[in-house]
């Protein structure tokens, strides 16, 4: 029977929702026992969310001065000490479990999945490549410990109501000293969070300035929506990185995606694939983006943007 | 001697729309435009800055791959890298036995900084990097968007979902660079002349004792499923309908 853990992704207070798709990805997994790990300086408080997480049979904590910050090096050596037992080993491909995963996976000497996007066997998996364009159905032999990524997009999130035993654990690995923790700085916007956003309104180059942006700030609060850009528009320093969707940023999911002067380059499509409506609204309407939205308009969006977001008002 | 390790890989050039073969065994890649990984290209690039900054002494870029990758390695020597090693296959070589291969060559030519593109544009791995790290037992530090050199450590920025990250690691280590770290030179044809000169190794899989990992196997090759075709609004009225039709709004 496979005994899969995830490796919870958290800000030391709140269980990132990453943890929770791991989950739903991991129980797609016929008649799997599936475990968490929280890696963290003091996990109480995140460990008794994964328990809460339907479907997670045992949290184990591994509290830690050193685990204050997810420094992959930090935290890999552990993961792969308290992997021992488990035939599958389970991250969210996010910058965190990207970062990670690979790590763990070389300690445990073994290959890695990269972005589960359906299980369909215990060691049979699909995963796209080519930035989506492919998609790969890759076999992993039976007699190997599966170390993979779990694109968060492609799964729901597990529901409430588990009722999981927290267990402390301690991996018994001295901490490297040589990665250092400095800094990290975000928007703290008071705005939904991208990746797990119900509706996401992104804008693009056509907006033309950090104020011309503006107009897609206002309209995604009206909305309550997540704000997102495209590469053009964070390149040319409109917004900052961490709103950038796509190949390259985050691959998101979201009920309704709104497109507003994007023109819709492959690498951004990449990202917003899972939406489940795209609405696209540019004065270009040979503009790519067309191609893939279940709704289009097409004309100025410094008259369309003012005008959607006075008649959602009513 | 001062030396950058850079790891670049030959992938389907990022403009070319790949097709899945009929017979659903891969993509096609015959008669397609092949090209040094993107993100390659910038760790290359960022390389060489530090070198032109008196940083470093050597940049040395390495690939593993078949016999046509010394076109790529070509244009590596071109942009500037002083030399480079080819190991030649044509096995797909997956991300675990890369590293162990540079590993081995880490061991030969003692870089005091390995860098590597953050995922290569074909397979979409993104672990060689972190893989390589983990093997030397050594600092990674991925999705690069800044890079400073100091004495004996390196302050780096990365890219991650909250924002920016700002980490402090101990050379030697190895960093995997994402877009923004900066925008790789053009080649000139003095450049190209002068890189048939430089020197341009070729080992084999075997001199580094790691055969084919039997590993993963790819059953299939598919497709992505298609999106419906959608419809055209034609004012903003329209629009707002069609969205309280799917219960959007």
């Amino acid at each position: 029977m496979s005994k899969i853990l995830i490796i919870a992704e958290h800000d030391g207070a709140r269980l990132n929702p990453s943890t929770s798709k791991c989950v739903s990805c991991a129980t797609k997994v016929a008649g799997a026992a599936v475990d968490v790990l929280v890696l963290a300086a003091d996990g109480a408080a995140v460990a008794s969310q994964a328990a809460a997480v339907a479907g997670v049979g045992k949290v184990l904590v591994a509290d830690k001065p050193t685990n204050a910050e997810p420094i992959a090096a930090v935290l890999a050596p552990q993961a792969a000490k308290l992997a021992a037992g488990y035939t599958h080993v389970f991250g969210p491909s996010t910058t965190f479990g990207k970062d990670l995963m690979p790590r763990v996976a070389a300690l445990l000497g073994v290959g890695q999945v990269s972005d589960i996007m359906a299980v369909d066997g215990p060691y049979t998996f699909k995963r796209p490549i080519y930035a989506g364009n492919a998609v790969a159905t890759v076999e992993v032999p039976g007699d190997t410990v599966v170390v993979a990524t779990v694109r968060v997009a492609s799964f729901e999130a597990a529901g409430q109501g588990g009722g999981a035993t927290i267990e402390k654990v301690d991996a018994g690995v001295p901490a490297p000293t040589h990665t250092r923790f400095v800094s990290r700085s975000g928007a703290t916007s008071g705005r939904p969070d991208l990746q797990g956003a119900a509706r996401v309104v992104a804008g693009g180059r056509a907006l033309g300035s950090a104020d011309g942006f503006k107009i897609i700030y206002s309209l995604a609060d009206k909305m309550g929506a997540a704000v997102g850009a495209s590469r053009a528009a964070v390149d040319a320093g409109y917004v900052p990185n961490d709103l950038q969707v796509g190949q390259t940023g985050k691959i998101i999911a979201p009920e309704l995606y709104i497109a507003i002067g994007i023109s819709g380059a492959i690498q951004h499509m990449t990202g917003i694939k899972d939406a489940r409506t795209i609405v696209a609204i540019n004065k270009d309407g040979e503009a790519p983006i067309f191609e893939a939205a279940d709704i289009g308009l097409v004309g100025d969006l410094f008259t369309i943007v003012p005008e959607l977001e006075k008649q959602l008002g009513g | 001697m001062r030396r950058i390790m850079v790891g670049v890989k030959r992938v389907v050039d990022y403009n070319v729309r790949v097709r899945v073969k009929p017979d659903n065994t891969g993509v096609v890649t015959e008669g397609v435009k092949m090209s040094l990984n993107p993100f390659d290209e910038i760790a290359l690039e960022e390389a060489l800055r530090i070198k032109e900054r008196g940083l470093a002494d050597e940049v040395l870029a390495v690939s593993i791959g078949p016999a046509d990758t010394q076109q790529q390695l070509r244009t590596a020597l071109a942009m500037g890298a002083d030399r480079s090693i080819l190991v030649q296959t044509d096995a797909v070589v997956p991300p675990l036995s890369l590293a162990k291969i540079f590993r081995q060559l880490i061991d030969k030519e003692q870089p005091f900084l390995v860098m590597l593109g953050k995922q290569a544009i074909d397979d979409d791995n993104g672990q060689t990097p972190q893989m390589l790290a983990a093997l030397w037992d050594r600092p990674q530090a991925v999705s690069c968007s800044k890079i400073e050199i100091g004495d004996g450590k390196a302050t780096v920025t990365r890219e991650v979902d909250a924002g920016l990250e700002v980490l402090e690691v101990d050379l030697p280590a190895v960093l995997s660079v994402d877009l923004r770290l900066n925008e790789p030179r053009y080649v000139k044809l003095p450049d190209i002349m002068k890189a048939k000169k430089k020197p341009l190794d070729t080992m084999s899989l075997a001199d580094f004792g790691v055969t084919e990992a039997p590993g993963f196997r790819t059953v299939r090759v598919d497709p992505p499923p298609q999106r419906s075709k959608g419809v055209m609004v034609k004012d903003v009225a329209e629009l707002v309908d069609a969205l309280k039709k799917k219960g959007l709004v």
